[in-house]
């Protein structure tokens, strides 16, 4: 009974430990060199068969099935997690204030001042562009920022695949069908349309709906647009990568150093020299109206940006 | 009260930074011109930054002062508001930025080619002005506005050396980077609708009305759960920090120290500012955050450490010993008392000190071993590069806390800080586990780059470049702030420790 047990556990060790005992005609292996890296495993000491250890037999079976278990895992813990974040966010949004209820903690003295005297504080009509544009001035700023953080990274990280010219030739032939005769028509009669309409939202921003992002982003259409119909190379022979830079980067210098004299003014309290204007008038609203234009430039340059080096690898 | 011009300098540095920025893509390319304005203008901001904090601790009794951006006072308008502890954080920011710099000066002319390195400049302008304005912001919107702009700069300066590890390193960042900011934007959006503000005074005193009417309670959990998750992504905190080693660990030199010594402290500052100005500590301690952090900390502090040892790639190691030295962070806020963050601060600014020291230095000895990173190539590459070898040794002997080097202060503080606290013996145990298990994978690098290479056939055709002066230069910077870290930190401490109590 003892010799079997030590029978079984010789075997299960031997399994565990890979390799059986040792025939007695083998060679003694030579030694490994005495100081290898310590990061440098030594060469396996037995010449015959290497029969897999416990821990190898598991690293090959990990190696069949590994990635079928973790994408199955995978995807039922993806679920488990939205499906938990969903059920709690509904929770959450159960227990909000009411949307649009007067006693909400929301309907402050914050809003009060924005609605009744946004006008005359600000000189602009549509109150959303005096909030943006000029009581939270900062904000916008950042924000106008954020996007040219974007379209440089973006411009940065595509530029080097410039090398590859045949292979662009080729996708060019495939994806843009440049002799297109309806869309072209049709372009040539809505392009300036488009412009016209992203203008007037942008210069109207102080006055009506809209403003520097809705305007640029109708602008960055009729680019898009003129694009598809007419090749990219037309575009590029008016706006191209350095006319992107320099409008953006003027508009956006222009946008830092107008607020930021008014930052400077409003915080030392000292009097600033922009005049508000009369509520209604084109040119009114302080610096609002130029600030519109400076953030309509960078917005449409920013998406049709997006759109050129997304498909084209360059504006 | 403080001088004008002192009052001025928040605004000052934040738009400095941002005009460099947005004037860098006009600049020509040519003579490392964009790369210079950027280190004049980070040096410039980093003296008035030191100025200000001069100035804060002379001017007497009021200590923090806020600065309106605009003609329209605070809650209408936004806001900026500098006391001491911000005005160090600043000035540590600008210094390390600087410092990570110059000391890779060389390195990053090597890995990026030219068309690339001046958008790089502008990417890192836009980053230090972010962490300055998350340093200085009183708003909690601007703050989101500013860690958006974090978040694409600093995936941007990952992705800047070109190759396809580093590419997928950073996307891999970006999608985390992207859910943390997901999650931070709608805590915000619960909170506006809570509190109907977003000036952090305002919101501090409309959550203290919320306790007392026990409405709305549980939007208000939910807010503190995500926006923790959301700014613990962006810090890496160890369970959400898998992306931290391949993003610190394959992009230049330059953008590891940058991203491990100043972008994840810029998230944790936002962490400290919105738990104690927005909740407040009796809010979070109720809702029991604080031993949620505490908890995590301590799983950072060891699985950081756990997961450095199995790395046999120089820069990964230093990168997985950040999620540790994170992990020490938010073991001081768990603490939950004004010395537990006093010392998590501390911490911050050290570990902002060594951490860009230590990749500054990898990254000189594998340029002395021939652009190879791993472990065992940087054998004997101390007696190439003195100055990267003894970068790496005061590095990971501050990291250890040997006492009189930097990382022994912090270490020291957070001790003390846990004597206040019930949890002392959970906190005592993690940090001594965690310091030897700091000891166990330094003293190998240390005693690998010190062991003379008896390899008998060296390369032979490679002979490394001597390093440049302005390496040195920064190198002995980086040197005598560890020092001055780890022999003066009272005073610092004492100067934290009356900034946080301004802060709460």
């Amino acid at each position: 009974m003892n010799e079997e047990l030590k029978v079984i556990w010789k075997n299960f060790f031997n399994w565990v430990m890979g390799n059986g005992p040792r025939p007695e005609n083998e060679v003694e292996p030579p030694e490994p060199p005495p100081d290898l890296p310590f990061t440098q495993k030594p060469k396996d000491k037995f010449s015959r068969f290497h029969e897999p250890t416990l821990r190898e037999r598991y690293e090959q079976w990990l190696e069949i099935h590994g990635l079928h278990i973790f994408s199955t895992l995978y995807s039922a813990l993806s679920i488990l997690t939205c499906v938990v974040i969903v059920v709690l966010l509904l929770t959450t949004v159960a227990a909000l204030p009411p949307f649009g209820h007067e006693r909400n903690p929301a309907n402050n003295e914050v809003i009060r001042r924005y609605v009744e005297h946004g006008g005359h504080e600000t000189g602009a009509q549509n109150i959303v562009a005096g909030l943006i544009l000029d009581y939270r001035a900062f904000d916008t700023f950042g924000e106008s920022a954020v996007l040219f953080t974007a379209a440089v990274s973006v411009l940065m990280l595509l530029s080097s695949s410039r090398s590859s010219k045949p292979q662009k030739k080729f996708q060019r032939l495939h994806i843009y069908r440049n002799d297109d005769t309806i869309l072209r028509a049709v372009a040539s009669l809505s392009i300036p349309v488009i412009l016209m309409m992203g203008c007037v939202v942008v210069i109207n921003g102080h006055l009506s709906p809209g403003g520097g992002f809705s305007g640029g982003a109708i602008l960055s259409t009729a680019l898009i647009l003129c694009a598809n119909a007419y090749g990219f190379e037309r575009v590029r022979e008016f706006f191209n990568e350095r006319t992107f830079i320099v409008s953006s980067s003027t508009a956006l210098m222009i946008y830092a150093l107008s607020k930021g004299y008014s930052f400077f003014t409003g915080a030392n309290h000292i009097h600033s020299i922009i005049p508000k204007g009369t509520i209604g008038d084109i040119l009114s609203g302080g610096l609002i109206l130029p600030l519109n234009i400076c953030v309509g430039l960078i917005v449409a340059g920013t998406l049709y940006g997006f759109y050129a080096l997304f498909s084209e690898g360059e504006m | 009260m403080i001088n004008i011009f002192a009052f001025n300098i928040p605004f000052i540095s934040i738009f400095m930074l941002m005009i460099a920025a947005i004037i860098t893509p006009l600049l020509p390319k040519k003579n490392r011109i964009p790369e210079k304005l950027s280190c004049y203008v980070i040096g410039i901001v980093a003296i008035l930054s030191a100025y200000l904090l001069y100035s804060l601790t002379n001017s007497g009794q009021s200590l923090a002062f806020n600065f309106s951006m605009g003609h329209f006072p605070a809650p209408w308008g936004n806001e900026l508001r500098a006391g001491p502890l911000e005005a160090i954080l600043s000035l540590v920011f600008c210094v390390a930025m600087l410092l990570s710099l110059t000391g890779n000066f060389s390195s990053t002319a090597e890995d990026i080619p030219e068309n690339r390195r001046q958008i790089f400049c502008v990417l890192v302008n836009l980053l230090t002005a972010s962490l300055l304005a998350l340093t200085y912001t009183n708003d909690l919107f601007t703050a989101y506005v500013f860690i958006e702009i974090n978040t694409i700069a600093a995936c941007a300066i990952v992705a800047v050396k070109e190759g396809a590890e580093t590419v997928r390193a950073a996307l891999r960042y970006l999608i985390m980077s992207l859910v943390g900011s997901g999650l931070v934007m709608i805590a915000i959006c619960l909170l506006y609708d809570l509190t109907g503000h977003l000036l952090m005074q305002n919101m501090h005193n409309a959550i203290q009305v919320i306790l007392i009417t026990k409405e709305y309670m549980v939007p208000l959990i939910v807010s503190v759960a995500l926006i923790t998750t959301g700014l613990a992504i962006k810090s890496a905190l160890y369970p959400f920090a898998f992306w931290l080693p391949d993003a610190h660990g394959s992009s230049t030199n330059a953008s590891s120290a940058i991203l491990s010594g100043l972008v994840l402290k810029g998230h944790i500052f936002t962490i400290i500012k919105i738990f104690y100005r927005v909740y407040g500590l009796e809010v979070i301690h109720l809702l029991r955050m604080d031993t949620v952090i505490f908890i995590l900390g301590v799983t950072a502090m060891i699985m950081g450490s756990v997961h450095a040892l199995k790395q046999n790639n120089v820069k990964k190691m230093i990168a997985w010993s950040s999620v540790a030295q994170v992990g020490y962070i938010f073991l001081g806020l768990g603490l939950n008392t004004v010395a537990g963050v006093a010392a998590a601060c501390l911490h911050i600014i050290i570990h902002a000190c060594i951490k860009p020291m230590l990749f500054t230095a990898a990254g000189g000895l594998s340029n002395a071993a021939g652009h190879k990173k791993g472990l065992h190539s940087l054998m004997g590459t101390f007696y190439i590069n003195h100055w990267a070898g003894l970068g790496l040794i005061a590095g990971a002997f501050s990291m250890m806390g040997i006492p009189a080097f930097a990382g022994f202060a912090s270490k020291l503080s957070l001790t003390m800080a846990s004597f206040d606290s019930p949890l002392i013996m959970w906190s005592l145990a993690a940090l001594v586990t965690s310091t030897v298990l700091n000891a166990l994978y330094y003293v190998p690098a240390v005693i690998v780059v010190l062991t003379h290479n008896k390899d008998k056939n060296p390369q032979k055709n490679f002979s490394a470049p001597a390093p440049t002066t302005l390496y040195k230069f920064s190198m002995f910077v980086f040197l005598a702030l560890n020092f001055y870290l780890g022999l003066f930190c009272v005073p610092l401490l004492r100067l934290i420790t009356r900034g946080v109590n301004v802060l709460l």
